[in-house]
């Protein structure tokens, strides 16, 4: 008897290390228990005896916890192909095959178990390479394996479903890069410097509020938690004031010594490296979260799932997207910009203190940019270089909208940021910042102007 | 502090395999910016194409090793029609944008779990420097006794790296002798001056392109043969700005500012590097912990390369030999 449980024991460490190593295999799968409830999913018990079987279970990973599928045909073949039994899932979603022969004839060799994908439920699916699972038999006892079922990537219901999840994923995202590309492209259409520093402003954002969080003690009103609010709020403001420093100390005496745009942008480059190296000087390369980030659960809106945290972040970044175009579109303040980014000699002649604008474009560009970067460090962590990748989608965005035009980069920004979500569904997930960048070629070999600029005399 | 091998290992930086690769790169970027006014900032997806296609011909394909460098120059020339034709009738901060794009498309597509077994993934590739490596004359170490040296494959590569150097050399300044290279410097001055003369400025620019990009392709194969290995992070954005920075310092638009420069710049990178690592390392360190650790030590020469970037670019833009009537660089 003892030498079962040790048997057993090592058995179980088996299948777990082949869950650890097979990340296909849902890591939720709770362990399994002798004599667990039948609904949830739960390894069948071995049985002691002189033949080995395979056995398994069919478990629905959608559901948690996982729940059994049944009726799912498994046929096990031996290493030339040929098939030596079959078996039907149960309605506890196990199955058990027993080899032919006995245990000691088995020892070392290979079984294919594979699974009929016409047996699955209409809508589900399992991997491609999930299928076919190689077992070798290595032990004199039986063996467990798990297929875990997932959405079918061709059905219809699921996919509207995952196309409206991801949809509003890329609206969440869109937001912040929105927030980034605008000031990128108001900084552009006044001084005419592509700012390749700006997702160190990103990044800058990040880190104040990183920081504030960080401090002793928490900021309480009527017993709310209101840390992350006030740190968010402060890398808002200092982000601005960073803006300041930014244009006083660096840019514009570079604009009155007539530095020329292309020679400003390197310096940009340069501001980068120095400022990205910086930033992991003090806070290290390791990715850090705030302090309230842990995983809350989410709200269901229809077929739809929403943190709280992303709703909040969308609602914020809506606002204050809104508030800066219409500050753009109605004060004079705002129509001073535009005549600057129109033509700065014009706008200066008739009166407007064009040193002045430019400045405040930098306080409100850099402050919006630092609010992007605090926001994406609430909602997914941030490392020295969150803004730094970031850079090239909020340049693919403001590129796409047409360069310099305030409704262009808003719409890029919308544009980039849900397709980079929504495109998940056909493009591998690592390649969907691919999937994007390649868009915006495409786009430029179209309309060259991006989709709200102005053409212009080109060569 | 032993200043004398931290002076023969910053020599042996300065003049080693990595300097080769970079002075390659930037004599590309000086056909590009130096003297067209291009803003290629994707030189290192050219890079990335070449030597990917030397690894993945070889190691994945199994071919021979002249097929892997000839695929490589055929898709750098690809890669630079491609980029080219979207952006040169454009704004130069637009090129500037698609080819940083680029690059980071070319990275990221070669370092993907989808086509991992063509590229590797993450690990990239190796094993594919055999008949490079067998060719190897040198089979002890070479140098100066107690001054510098390097390894005998390094300094093969080394060999083949600054013997390709000196011909790119030779090819650009015959090239920009030409009338060709005279019209490529008249479109860096004023464009429109040459349009009006007749010239096809978009075919110039193209062809300087695709030429500039070819060196590129010369310091990709270099990347690849240097570690015996390819990987993304080879090519990471970072190489284009650093290559841009050996170009600086020597001085664009002159045959052998990148040569100088790379050598500079890999000195006091190097030097740089050891100093504030031993300043920081030991039982009673020159530099106490609580000001920085080790770690923290390796980010200065960064630091100092950003700041040293941003300095030359406003107060000496024409670099070491550079002049700078000629670098009246403005966008286009």
């Amino acid at each position: 008897m003892h030498a079962l449980w040790t048997r057993l024991a090592a058995l179980l460490a088996l299948v777990l290390a082949g869950m650890v190593l097979t990340p296909a295999v849902a890591l939720a799968v709770p362990i399994p228990v002798r004599g667990g409830a039948a609904a949830t999913c739960v390894l069948p018990s071995p049985a002691d005896d002189d033949t080995i079987s395979i056995a398994g279970r069919i478990c629905d990973r959608r559901e948690t916890p996982q729940t059994p599928v049944a009726g799912v045909v498994i046929t096990v073949l031996d290493s030339s192909g040929n098939p030596v039994g079959e078996a039907t899932s149960g309605a506890d979603g196990t199955f058990d095959i027993p080899l032919p022969g006995s245990a000691v004839e088995n020892l070392g060799k290979t079984y294919v178990v594979k699974v009929d994908e016409g047996s699955l439920p209409d809508g589900t699916s399992l991997d491609k390479k999930n299928l076919e699972r190689d077992v070798a038999i290595n032990l004199d006892n039986d063996q467990f394996i798990t297929f875990p079922i997932g959405e079918a990537p061709g059905s219809t219901t699921g996919k509207a479903t995952q196309a409206l999840q991801l949809f509003i994923g890329g609206i969440v995202f869109s937001v912040l890069l929105a927030m980034a590309a605008l000031g990128l492209s108001m900084i552009f259409g006044t001084t005419g410097l592509t700012n390749f520093a700006h997702g160190e402003l990103i990044t800058f954002g990040a880190i104040v509020a990183y920081f504030v969080d960080e401090l002793p003690g928490a900021i309480r009103i009527g017993g709310m938690n209101i840390t992350v609010i006030v740190a968010v709020f402060v890398a808002f403001v200092v982000g601005g004031a960073f803006g300041w420093v930014n244009d006083r100390a660096l840019w514009r005496p570079l604009r009155n010594r007539s530095t020329g745009v292309v020679a400003m942008m390197i310096v940009s480059i340069g501001l980068s490296i120095f400022l990205r190296n910086i930033y992991q000087f003090f806070a290290g390369a390791q990715s850090q979260n705030y302090s309230q980030y842990s995983a809350v659960k989410p709200w269901s809106i229809g077929p739809v799932l929403i943190t709280p945290k992303d709703l909040i972040v969308t609602v914020v970044g809506i606002a204050v997207l809104v508030a800066v175009t219409l500050l753009l579109q109605k004060t004079r303040l705002g129509k001073a910009t535009r005549a600057v980014a129109d033509n700065p000699a014009l706008a200066s002649s008739s009166g407007i203190n064009v040193e002045r604008v430019i400045n405040l474009v930098w306080i409100g560009g850099a402050a919006l940019a630092a609010l992007s970067g605090a926001l994406l460090g609430l909602t997914q962590g941030f490392d020295y270089q969150i803004g730094f990748k970031l850079l090239l989608l909020v340049f693919a965005a403001t590129v796409l909208g047409g360069l310099g035009t305030i409704w262009g980069s808003l719409v890029g920004a919308f544009i980039i940021g849900i397709f980079i979500e929504v495109s998940t569904l056909i493009v591998p997930p690592e390649l969907k910042f691919v999937g994007a960048l390649v868009v915006l070629i495409i786009v430029l070999l179209i309309r060259p102007q991006g989709l709200l600029g102005k053409a212009q005399r080109v060569g | 502090m032993d200043w004398g091998s931290m002076l023969s290992l910053s020599f042996q930086q300065a003049l080693g395999p990595s300097a080769v690769i970079y002075c390659l790169a930037a004599i590309g970027l000086n056909v590009h910016f130096g003297y067209t006014g291009l803003l290629n900032f994707g030189q290192a997806g050219f890079m990335a194409v070449a030597g990917y296609s030397v690894a993945a011909v070889v190691t994945t394909f199994g071919l021979p090793f002249y097929v892997g460098i000839l695929v490589g120059l055929v898709l750098t020339v690809i890669l630079a029609l491609l980029l080219g034709v979207p952006t040169l009738r454009l704004r130069a901060d637009y090129l500037a944008i698609v080819t940083i794009a680029a690059a980071e498309i070319i990275r990221q597509t070669v370092g993907s779990v989808t086509l991992v077994d063509y590229f590797g993934g993450q690990d990239g590739l190796t094993g594919f420097i055999g008949p490079f490596r067998s060719l190897n004359p040198y089979s002890d170490r070479v140098g100066i006794p107690g001054v510098v040296s390097w390894s005998a494959y390094d300094f093969w590569v080394m060999t083949v790296g600054w013997t390709m150097v000196a011909l790119s050399c030779l090819a650009v300044f015959l090239l920009m002798r030409s009338p060709w290279g005279r019209v490529l410097k008249s479109i860096r001055e004023d464009e429109d001056a040459v349009r009006s003369l007749g010239k096809n400025v978009y075919a110039y620019k193209m062809q300087s392109l695709v030429i500039g990009g070819l060196f590129g392709a010369l310091a990709g194969f270099a990347t690849a043969l240097r570690s015996a290995a390819i990987g993304p992070s080879f090519f990471a954005t970072d190489i284009t700005f650093f290559a841009y920075t050996v170009l600086l310092i020597g001085g664009a638009a002159r045959v052998f500012g990148p040569v100088v420069g790379s050598i500079i710049f890999w000195f006091l990178l190097s030097f740089l590097g050891l100093f504030f690592d031993l300043a920081t390392r030991g039982q009673d360190p020159i530099i106490p912990d609580w000001i920085m650790t080790p770690t923290q030590a390796s980010l200065i020469r960064f630091i100092f390369l950003g700041l040293g970037l941003m300095l030359l670019m406003i107060f000496r833009p024409q670099g070491i030999f550079g002049d700078r009537r000629e670098l009246a660089i403005d966008a286009r």
